[in-house]
């Protein structure tokens, strides 16, 4: 029986498609979330406290209601709901009453027929603003005499980890101190959403965010309306890196779309996106690295503070993940790590790609440079020397079960060809070569070296999962399947991904996408590099579902029609047939006069918190990165440039490889960014430079050349044996390349971003005034433990 | 404030504020959304288009100067038959993640090429200069453009 010939699926699993999304992105049709327009819609603004700490004695908002075309002004009285919220404590007000706590947070929000009259309007408020004494420095926030940013105190989270003996001696000691500054995501896209009001008494929400179903678990209390009456769907995202995990706008355009009976548009400027998102946690590390003289770890001591600012957001996984990975990717017999994550009047820090791993990468990774300089060893051979691997035991006691080849990054990494000095240069190519101030008299160039690794999905104890529906009719031209998941789209792929694996799975090539909505179940969130394990495994199921009912089909028909039926040996789909042992038996639509939907959910293996003493199972998977990074750097003007980053990356599996890659290079060159200029200049509480002229990102004129090796060794139990890969580059670049720069100039450099004049030596190194006390002894007292993402609606409670 | 200006071929007309952008009135009277607004500063270059033919960012240009002008957007790149070759080229080289700065990008990289059939690669780094993107750290949108003038190159041929 010739039923037709085979082709194999295209566009499947392992192949570097197109993206799904990229025909309306280069025409400029894609539609961002500050692109949605409705009819009669006004405009959301939202005014901000100018003082870091102060009390509210009165708001006086007639003026702004007196101002033609204002339609809605609200104050925290007037939220229908719950009047606080947050991803793990609902901490942080909709909207202040009685105090503030940072520069930039909510008081009012007004809506009005344009965005120019709501700003005038909002001008027109009068708050009456009691100044308070406001801590706006981290380590300030644990002495006693600290004034308490909220009731329970300064403390978010303690972790103590205490593995083998702390007080092991060693022969060779090294001591490091270092310090991050506040890095912002600067997503080009900025924060933005519509909201309309239902005629069932709820609202649409049509948002740019990064997990839709936490923002409505947050939303809908704070309304007052049951979940079913806040509908949300993804708009277009311009980029997120952790800033659209807090809700920003979504709570206030909706408050103003009900009140006002109309939709409302609410789209941030660049300078209020700089206060309407949180930021990566500035961070001061002192470590300890003992070793024997041969080059083995013998104990790491290390004390982490982070800065959370005003409220919680994410700060108290942020703290877990820092702590966790402070000894980095090396087999640490004993270890104590002792990490705080404090409030202050600093505006409010929460997730950024890397979320904690970055801060203690840059300080592990130059201690171990310290320590191979100490014994006179080679850095790539000492980290080699210490690698973790399969069944290593990390300082939580947690046995690495799943694949970690640490080793093989570092050898496939270090063995990648060094770029050529180039024989004739653009002046462009010099550091500062864009202002034509070098012709290359004083350059240095330098070699560093970094290994570093993130946890891929949410740890400690919480099931993340993700659902997906998936159903599979007969359309005009043959089969197609539609994918329904609510895992955000956020500039990474996971759309495709989806899509690939549909294909792949059901053998069908024409898979469309149902838009992102929380009317299917959670996808969690796109973050911690876990949507193409989650939602890809969900995908996966549902399609395997969807399989195993076709497979019924072809096999009661096949019963059907006796000894004329077709085979049903070793059933298989592929490039649109049904297939028996490889061979073509039936079109997959001539069992699809019902169409077949599933709907599945993947969970990843549990995981266990950590206990009093930082011992449990807390992380799911991991995935490793090494980088060397070759820098130049001018030794007159200060100025550095990155000639080139060679990587090899742990992947488990490259689903799409050239995505893979992008994730690759663009996580480097928000590394590179943190290394060499990104700072949110923050003093008493106040951001100074708000906007993309003093805020600086990497151009195309900053970018190094990248070369990536992908390492592909399947996680077990994960589909197809994946692991995320948008965060490992972004932990390891920032070391690699003030490694580099360490090398090139002999200088210390404990501080990133790296200034100009940390290079010629014109400011000294970061220095530390001292560890600050632990928060029990004598500061106050700690929040002891971790509710836990527990929908985004834990409660912070007083320490019992 | 009335302002007349010929878009993409077309004579439209605005009545914007006189503190107006060109941007402004692009997305918000116009209706062509494909120009973005990332940093009203003339930094990320999201909004780049052609002002009578020379490359602007659209932010930085008053509504009133362009007036009785002639711009061209994002939104005329792509022809009835297909699109441009710098945007199959990002498309193929994957140089679009987001894409939110990619409207700005492939103008500014059809510029380039239209002034420029063969740019090194510095050539190519200086003009894109005024182009921020955070997604792709830029190595893939330097293989679209050699990718597209390879492509222009050979049609010219």
């Amino acid at each position: 029986m010739t039923i037709g010939t085979l082709t194999r699926t295209r566009g499947g699993v392992g192949e570097s498609v197109r993206r799904v999304d990229g025909v309306p992105k280069v025409k400029g049709a894609f539609q961002f979330g500050s692109d949605l327009w409705a009819e009669g819609m006004l405009w959301g603004h939202t005014l901000r406290s100018p003082h870091a700490h102060a009390r509210i004695r009165s708001i006086n908002v007639t003026g702004a209601l007196a101002v033609p075309g204002v339609r809605a002004v609200l104050l925290a009285a007037d939220v229908p709901g719950k009047k606080c919220f947050g991803l793990e404590f609902a901490d942080q007000p909709v909207l202040a009453w009685e105090r503030v706590r940072y520069i930039g947070e909510p008081v009012a929000v007004l809506a009005a027929v344009d965005l120019e009259t709501a700003e005038r309007a909002a001008a027109r408020i009068v708050v009456d603003y009691e100044i308070l004494p406001a801590v706006t420095d981290m380590a300030a926030a644990l002495y006693p005499d600290a004034p308490r940013i909220h009731e329970y105190g300064n403390v978010l989270r303690h972790v103590r980890i205490v593995h083998g003996d702390p007080d092991a001696p060693a022969d060779v000691w090294v001591e490091g101190y270092y310090e991050t500054g506040m890095q912002d995501q600067a997503f080009l896209g900025p924060e933005s959403g519509l909201a309309i009001p239902a005629s069932d008494g709820g609202v649409e929400l049509y948002v740019a965010t990064q997990w839709l179903h936490v923002d409505r678990e947050q939303v809908a209390p704070c309304l007052g309306l049951p979940a079913d009456k806040v509908r949300l769907h993804l708009a277009g995202v311009g980029g997120a890196f952790g800033a659209r995990e807090d809700v920003s706008m979504q709570i206030h355009a909706c408050m103003l779309a009900l009140r006002a009976g109309a939709p409302v548009k609410m789209v941030y400027s660049r300078e209020e996106s700089f206060f309407g998102h949180v930021h990566r946690h500035p961070s001061r590390i002192w470590m300890r690295h003992g070793a024997t003289r041969d080059g083995r770890l013998v104990c790491v001591r290390a004390r982490l503070l982070l800065d959370g600012g005003a409220y919680s957001s994410s700060g108290s996984a942020v703290i877990g993940n820092a702590s966790t990975f402070a000894a980095g990717p090396y087999e640490v017999p004993n270890a104590l790590i002792e990490g705080t994550r404090v409030f202050t009047n600093n505006p409010p820090c929460g997730a950024m790609r890397g979320f904690g791993a970055v801060q203690v990468c840059f300080a592990y990774e130059a201690q171990m440079d310290k320590l191979a300089a100490a014994l006179g060893v080679d850095p790539v051979a000492l980290r080699l020397r210490n690698a973790l691997g399969t069944g290593s035991v990390l300082p939580t006691g947690q046995v690495i079960q799943g694949s970690a080849p640490v080793r093989e990054v570092i050898e496939r990494c270090a063995a990648i060809p060094m770029p050529q000095e180039e024989a004739r240069r653009d002046r462009l190519s010099y550091p500062g070569g864009a202002g034509g101030v070098s012709r290359g008299e004083a350059l240095r160039r330098g070699v560093g070296f970094a290994v570093g690794y993130k946890n891929i999905a949410y740890s400690d104890g919480f099931d993340d999962y993700a659902e997906a529906r998936v159903h599979l009719f007969a359309g005009p031209g043959g089969p197609i399947a539609e994918v329904h998941s609510a895992a955000a789209e956020v500039g990474q792929g996971v759309h495709t991904v989806l899509a690939q694996i549909a294909r792949t799975e059901l053998g069908v090539e024409h898979v469309v996408l149902h838009p992102a909505d929380t009317l299917v179940g959670s996808a969690g969130s796109t973050s911690a590099s876990r949507q193409t394990m989650m939602s890809g495994g969900a995908v996966q199921l549902a399609c395997q579902a969807i399989r195993e009912e076709l497979f019924e089909r072809v096999r009661r028909r096949a019963r059907r029609d006796g000894a004329t039926g077709t085979p049903v040996e070793a059933l298989g789909l592929e490039g649109g047939m049904v297939t028996s042992g490889g061979v073509p038996v039936g079109h997959i639509e001539a069992y699809l006069d019902e169409p077949i939907e599933r709907t599945r959910a993947y969970h990843h293996r549990p995981t266990r918190a950590m206990d009093a003493r930082g011992q449990g199972d807390p992380h799911v998977c991991f995935a490793f990165a090494a980088q060397r990074a070759v820098v130049e750097v001018d030794e007159e003007l200060g100025l550095a440039r990155v000639v080139q980053i060679a990587t090899a990356q742990d992947v488990g599996r490259a689903i799409n490889p050239q995505a893979v890659r992008g994730q690759i290079e663009g996580g480097i060159a928000m590394g590179l960014g943190f290394a060499l200029m990104e700072e949110v200049q923050v003093r008493e509480g106040r951001i100074l430079n708000p906007s993309f002229t003093d805020y600086l990102i990497p151009t195309i004129l900053d970018a190094p050349r990248v070369e990536a090796v992908l390492v592909e060794e399947p996680e077990p139990g994960s589909p197809y044996g994946v692991k995320g890969v948008g965060e490992p580059p972004t932990v390891v670049s920032t070391a690699a390349i003030v490694a580099a720069l360490r090398n090139a100039t002999g200088r210390v450099l404990n501080r990133v971003p790296v200034r100009p004049d940390d290079l010629i030596g014109l400011s000294p190194p970061a220095a530390s005034a001292g560890e600050p006390p632990l928060p029990d002894v004598p500061g106050p007292k700690a929040v002891p433990h971790y509710w836990g993402l527990t929908h985004g609606q834990g409660t912070l409670m007083e320490p019992e | 404030m009335l302002i007349r200006l010929k878009v993409n071929g077309q004579w439209r007309e605005a009545r914007p504020a006189p503190e107006a952008s060109l941007l402004h009135v692009l997305r918000e009277h116009l209706g062509l959304l494909g120009s973005k607004n990332g940093c009203e500063q003339g930094e990320c270059g999201a909004c780049s288009v052609w002002l009578d033919g020379d490359l602007v960012c659209s932010c930085l240009v008053l509504a009133a100067q362009a007036h009785e002008r002639e711009v061209r957007t994002v939104e005329a790149l792509a022809s009835p038959e297909g699109l441009h070759p710098v945007q199959e080229a990002f498309l193929e080289a994957g140089a679009v993640q987001c894409g939110f700065c990619t409207p700005g990008l492939v103008v500014a990289a059809a510029d380039l090429l239209a002034r420029n059939p063969s740019p090194d690669e510095a050539e190519v780094r200086e003009a894109l200069s005024g182009n921020l993107c955070r997604c792709t750290g830029y190595v893939k949108i330097l293989d679209a453009v050699r990718l597209a003038a390879e492509r222009l190159r050979g049609r010219t041929a």
